[in-house]
């Protein structure tokens, strides 16, 4: 596309898979103890998709990228310090809770507002990139509000692969029942495109990138608009961690033979 | 009570899906005995699709049929689903989890001013409302909420109830609802490994997981990974199993390490993969952590081989370690199991 297009990838942190979880209930609605203190990565799919991005403008000549979060700016900082480090991009922030228990239509209220007051951002060459779906709500629902509240009308959801044609068309694999892909051809942009995992590894981390990614992240964060985003209208009975332990049995001391005779009886019955 | 509309589509084949039948279970209940349940259905062939559930006890049946609505694109699912929800007027929403939906919905949900809840593992009619539940962080929180805001969308989760099933009777009366299109995307089709190389499969009755010890160096000293690859395709062709691994293996792939060749992102269960609904699991050469076993949630039976005691399926993720080599086992199993059917 002539002057490249402008990549959109909106995405925030998620607790560390790793860490235990706890829910508590405050009075605005459920949350985790100790939200503030989890050690957070950025969401796995949008992370897929803010490397996805890179890639592209990389092929393209022109093209911009922005990171959209919505978090804590004091936990958004933290985690820039390594997500800058991986490809190059601008941060748009907006201080409020990367809670997974918001709700998804006020989020993206919030979403589609930031990316609208984005300076010079040319709808007609926009890509809105995001996850399709995250590791804390995992609605898989937000990115298609935002793009109807920018009236946009041609979305794909869990992506794995974006091909640019010499047409300019956009070709889009998208993951669909039964181990398949949906494979379409879009005429262009504009266009929202829900990330699954792609097919790009994590890029490594380069000092170089991050030290000029900071230079606007650090302004982009002093900045952040604070903004409200909450359970909305979703009154929450009870959120608890559920009963998972089961009584495990070790088997140490079987032969391969007999485990397999075990086995064999246990898939036929 | 809230008035009820059931939404679903047909498939390829023309009929409507299992998680179709299962929604309707579900809309069923929610609607309660007032008879205020309402069937929408779009898609190619909806119009005699719906003698499928035709006495299902829905007061009035919706279709919209457009030609345009046989390839599944955003652009036109959401606006069949928006023309159908208005159409009806209902108050609640239920649809089933399938990609198509998972799709369209949100937008619906949008355009017609409405709250959507996704992924719902289970809905019921409360004293207070239609309470559901869903879970957050990737199957590590369970919560039951309810919502005021109407129209509320939900948008079931596959196996959350048990599908719906009666006599097939023509309705009545279908009333259709037309549904403007435009869109700038064209399908060109599908991609799927030939059926005998298909290792996804969601209806099995197993799934057998492949962790990164397939590809490690084994007593040897040397890694086997083509034979692992013969004993696992060996185990699914005999036992029709469904295939998943760990993002571990998957990554392997993306970073240059020879792995399992048939495996791709679609098979990688777990916190940035899939939650498969399969009665029973055997995970294999895999560590069990934790960013992993989430994705085995719903996973009834689980069963694993891994030589070290200590793993972690041993800490209460698994019914039954066998602590034992993968590759020996695995190698018997198939003897007994017998020729390939």
């Amino acid at each position: 596309m002539a002057g490249g297009y402008q990549i959109v990838v909106c995405g925030t942190l998620v607790p560390d898979p790793l860490q235990t979880l706890e829910p508590v209930m405050g009075t605005q609605g459920p949350g985790l103890k100790n939200e503030t203190m989890l050690p957070a990565v950025l969401d796995p799919w949008a992370a897929h998709a803010l490397y996805e991005a890179a890639a592209l403008a990389r092929q393209h000549p022109g093209s911009s990228v922005w990171l959209v979060s919505v978090g804590p700016r004091a936990r958004l900082q933290q985690l820039m310090m390594s997500v800058a480090q991986k490809v190059p991009f601008q941060l748009v922030a907006c201080d409020g809770s990367a809670s997974g228990f918001t709700d998804a239509m006020e989020v993206a209220g919030v979403l589609a507002e930031a990316i609208g007051r984005i300076q010079g951002l040319d709808r007609e060459r926009l890509l809105l990139f995001g996850g399709c779906a995250s590791a804390s709500r995992d609605a898989g629902a937000t990115l298609q509000i935002v793009g109807e509240q920018l009236g946009i009308t041609e979305q794909f959801m869990a992506v794995d692969e974006l091909l640019v044609q010499p047409t300019g068309e956009l070709r889009l694999k998208e993951r669909i029942e039964g181990g398949q892909y949906l494979v379409s051809v879009c005429a262009g942009p504009p266009v929202v495109v829900g990330w699954a995992t792609g097919n790009l590894p994590e890029p490594p981390n380069n000092p170089q990138v991050g030290m000029l990614n900071m230079r606007g992240i650090l302004p982009a964060l002093q900045q952040a608009r604070a903004v409200q985003v909450g359970v909305g209208s979703a009154v929450y009975a009870s959120v608890s961690i559920p009963e998972q332990r089961r009584a495990t049995r070790v088997v140490r001391d079987l032969s391969p033979a007999a485990i397999a005779a075990e086995l064999a009886a246990w898939i036929r019955s | 009570m809230d008035s009820v509309l059931w939404i679903a589509h047909t498939e390829a084949s023309g009929e409507l899906g299992r998680s179709a039948l299962e929604a309707l279970t579900t809309a069923l209940r929610l609607a309660g005995p007032s008879e205020q349940l309402v069937a929408g259905v779009f898609g190619p062939g909806a119009g005699r699709a719906v003698a499928q559930v035709g006495r299902c006890g829905a007061r009035r049946w919706l279709v919209a049929d457009d030609p345009q609505l046989e390839q599944p694109r955003y652009a036109a699912d959401v606006a069949a689903v928006t023309a159908l929800v208005r159409a009806s007027e209902a108050r609640l929403v239920v649809a089933p989890g399938t990609s198509r939906l998972h799709r369209a919905l949100p937008g619906a949900a949008q355009r017609c001013g409405g709250r959507i809840d996704t992924r719902v593992t289970g809905a019921a009619l409360a004293a207070d409302g239609v309470q559901i539940e869903r879970w957050f962080y990737r199957q590590r929180l369970v919560a039951r909420l309810s919502r005021a805001h109407r129209p509320w969308f939900l948008l079931l989760a596959p196996g959350a109830d048990a599908p719906w099933s009666g006599p097939a009777e023509p309705p009545a009366a279908i009333e259709r609802v037309p549904v403007e299109v435009a869109s700038r995307t064209r399908v060109v089709g599908t991609e799927a490994p030939a059926s005998s190389a298909q290792t996804i499969r969601p209806e099995a009755d197993l799934l057998l997981v492949a962790g990164a010890g397939w590809t490690k160096k084994q007593a040897d000293g040397q890694t086997h990974v083509r034979e692992a690859e013969a004993l696992i395709l060996d185990f699914l062709a005999k036992t029709q199993a469904s295939l998943g691994s760990s993002k571990s293996l998957v990554d392997q792939g993306s970073e240059g390490t020879p792995v399992l060749s048939f495996l791709s992102h679609l098979h990688q269960v777990g916190q940035t993969g899939s939650t498969p609904r399969h009665p029973r699991g055997l995970a294999t050469c895999c560590h069990g952590e934790e960013p992993h076993v989430v994705g085995w949630r719903f996973i009834k039976e689980r069963r694993a081989i891994n030589l070290d005691p200590n793993c972690g399926w041993a800490q209460g993720k698994a019914d039954v370690v066998y602590v034992a080599d993968a590759f020996e086992v695995l190698a018997r199993l198939n003897e007994l199991l017998g020729p390939t059917g």
